[in-house]
């Protein structure tokens, strides 16, 4: 069986990310950048499934300029088969990422992508549905539980109220929420020893052009600076006096 | 020419995105997709789909995609679900997705939050049909406007998955996304049981709803759809007390519309204390039962 693994390299998502004083860009000066979180849980699912006796093989795939290539050799180092950069420094924006996958996805006869429900870099959570679309597979996002067996995946997923199950026959479309798993550490030896695996850069298979671009980077407007109060009585004046309790 | 499409899941969300329509300034019909009469927010024309549940993403999606065609905007209140179903229907339709959208600035311009909120993108999108989710707490609402001829409709569709144990744990709490009033918890709650009698008993006590940081999630001493923040649920309440929360970038990502932000916590450097509007250096477990008290009496 074989499983894609998309990747997306973004700032840490606990350091502070600015915009440029002009607002044409981001301040990107000494960020550190990693594998996106939920990808990161994506990834560490299609391993276990692996370890758990599902013979797969596993793709991770990048779509961006050549430093991806740091984040795809740590995808390998945790367990990746082979890497595939898809190498441009075109605007992107989620309609092109999932163009350029859904091409990858046809030619290397995928069975099953497991991706992040969201970058948290762009927090837009539409690529794995945007790519579910195109292919016409059947899709279940926010999954926390994923299990495979004769040819279906079965996935529990969270949902605003709480959570459901669904079932669908292969090929299928999964994104990893949170609760899915906890990735393994690994440490940078490990990302060393990873070198010999297979990586390959390629240019793009389509011409997509993005629909929807950033014009203006700003800093969200600040709240009013607030107080402490010293009691539980002076809060609860405080609050009467604002309004927001009777 | 531009026109608006607004698609509610359910009578509650009918009039929420009223102001988003006001804001963009082009004709709207809205499509409920649920029972139910929808509210009065001047839309044109009003779709029934009477739906008596809400089917999976790519059947929701395609039977969207047919009805949704002719416009040249959709537009849903930001939900988990709404991203679901939207996303997926953009790429059938081959249109252009924006998510959270905050604020207006053109037909074609947007602005929504990006790292976890702590920084604004201004998009702009190529000419395409738009779908959009939106995140209503920005826009001011409108006066009520009556809406004109309403129409039954039948949205068909047949999913590829097979859908089974939903759960849906609601205890008779206002939602989230609906509260004026939300107590939430974090990580110190240690178990279940703690968390709904100190952060349950006092929202409760204000008829409010409870919330959750990812911590208390993760740990189990909350269920999931109580988790607010950057991958949780985006709230706006009148008045948001975070009890035992260190206030990380991505729990402020869901709370910062709230017009009044209360930490309760007993470190006075956490940095909860630096976006909220009340803070109080306290241990929670002595200041929540004076707080309940004086609140009942
Ligand atoms: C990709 C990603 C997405 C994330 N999404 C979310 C999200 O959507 N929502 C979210 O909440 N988090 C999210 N997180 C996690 C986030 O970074 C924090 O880890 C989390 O919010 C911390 O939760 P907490 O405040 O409960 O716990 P902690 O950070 O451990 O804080 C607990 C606080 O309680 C105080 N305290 C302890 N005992 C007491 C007491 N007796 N009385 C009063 N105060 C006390 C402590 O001083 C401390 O400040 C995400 C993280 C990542 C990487
Ligand atoms: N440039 C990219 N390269 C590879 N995968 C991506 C890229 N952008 C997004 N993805 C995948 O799509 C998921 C959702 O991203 P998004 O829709 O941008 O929030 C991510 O978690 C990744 O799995």
């Amino acid at each position: 069986m074989n499983i894609l693994v998309p990747v997306k390299r973004v700032p840490d998502p606990y350091a502070k990310v600015k915009p440029l004083p002009d607002g044409s860009g981001l301040d990107t000066a000494g960020l550190k950048f990693e594998v996106n979180p939920f990808d990161e849980i994506a990834l560490e699912e299609a391993v276990r499934l692996r370890e758990k006796g599902l013979p797969a093989s596993i793709t991770a795939v990048s779509v961006g300029a050549a430093e991806c290539e740091e984040q795809l050799r740590k995808a390998l180092a945790m367990g990746a088969d082979q890497a595939i950069l898809v190498e441009t420094s075109d605007a992107l924006d989620s309609s092109v990422v999932a163009a350029e996958l859904a091409a990858l996805v046809l030619e290397l006869g995928i069975d099953l992508v497991l991706m992040g429900k969201q970058a948290t870099d762009d927090d837009a959570n539409q690529v794995a549905q945007l790519l579910a679309a195109k292919l016409d597979w059947p899709q279940a996002t926010f999954a926390s539980a994923v299990e495979v067996a004769d040819g279906r995946v079965v996935v529990k997923r969270e949902t605003d109220t709480g959570e459901e199950t669904l079932s669908m026959r292969l090929p299928a479309v999964v994104s990893a929420d949170l609760r899915l798993n906890e990735p393994r550490y690994i440490a940078l030896p490990g990302i060393i020893k990873a070198r010999s695996k297979p990586l390959e850069r390629r240019p793009r298979a389509t011409e997509a052009v993005a629909k929807v671009r950033v014009v203006f980077y700003e800093a969200p407007p600040a709240r009013e600076p607030g107080r402490k109060v010293s009691s539980v009585d002076e809060l609860v004046a405080a609050l009467k006096d604002r309004g927001v309790i009777a | 020419m531009s026109r608006l499409l607004i698609v509610a899941f359910d009578v509650a969300e009918s009039s929420s995105l009223a102001g988003f329509a006001d804001a963009l300034g082009i004709p709207f019909d809205l499509l409920l997709l649920s029972a139910g009469v929808p509210a009065p927010i001047g839309a044109e024309k009003v779709f029934l789909a009477g739906m008596p549940s809400i089917p999976v993403a790519d059947a929701m999606a395609k039977a969207l995609a047919r009805f949704a065609a002719p416009y040249t905007h959709v537009a849903a209140v930001s939900s988990m679900r709404s991203k679901d179903i939207l996303a997926r229907t953009a790429g059938v339709l081959d249109a252009a997705m924006v998510t959270d959208a905050v604020e207006v600035l053109g037909v074609r311009k947007f602005k929504r939050p990006v790292f976890a909120g702590t920084v604004m993108a201004t998009v702009e999108v190529a000419p395409s049909a738009i779908l959009l989710t939106v995140r209503p707490a920005g826009f001011e609402a409108p006066e009520p406007a009556p809406n004109g001829p309403a129409e039954n409709v039948v949205l068909d569709a047949d999913s590829m998955a097979e859908r089974s144990a939903v759960s849906a744990r609601s205890g008779g709490r206002p939602d989230l996304t609906q509260a004026k009033v939300i107590v939430s918890g974090g990580r110190p709650l240690k178990d279940a049981a703690t968390f709904e009698r100190v952060v349950g008993g006092l929202a409760d006590a204000l008829g409010g709803a409870v919330g959750a940081t990812r911590a208390a999630v993760d740990s189990g001493i909350a269920p999931n759809e109580l988790q607010v923040g950057q991958t949780g649920k985006i709230v706006a309440p009148d008045l948001y007390i975070a009890a035992g929360i260190s206030g990380s970038t991505q729990h402020m990502a869901g709370i910062k519309d709230s017009k009044v932000i209360v930490a309760i916590n007993k470190d006075p450097d956490a940095p909860i204390f630096e976006a909220a509007d009340l803070g109080l250096v306290a241990d929670l477990y002595e200041a929540i039962p004076e707080l309940l008290a004086k609140v009942k009496s």
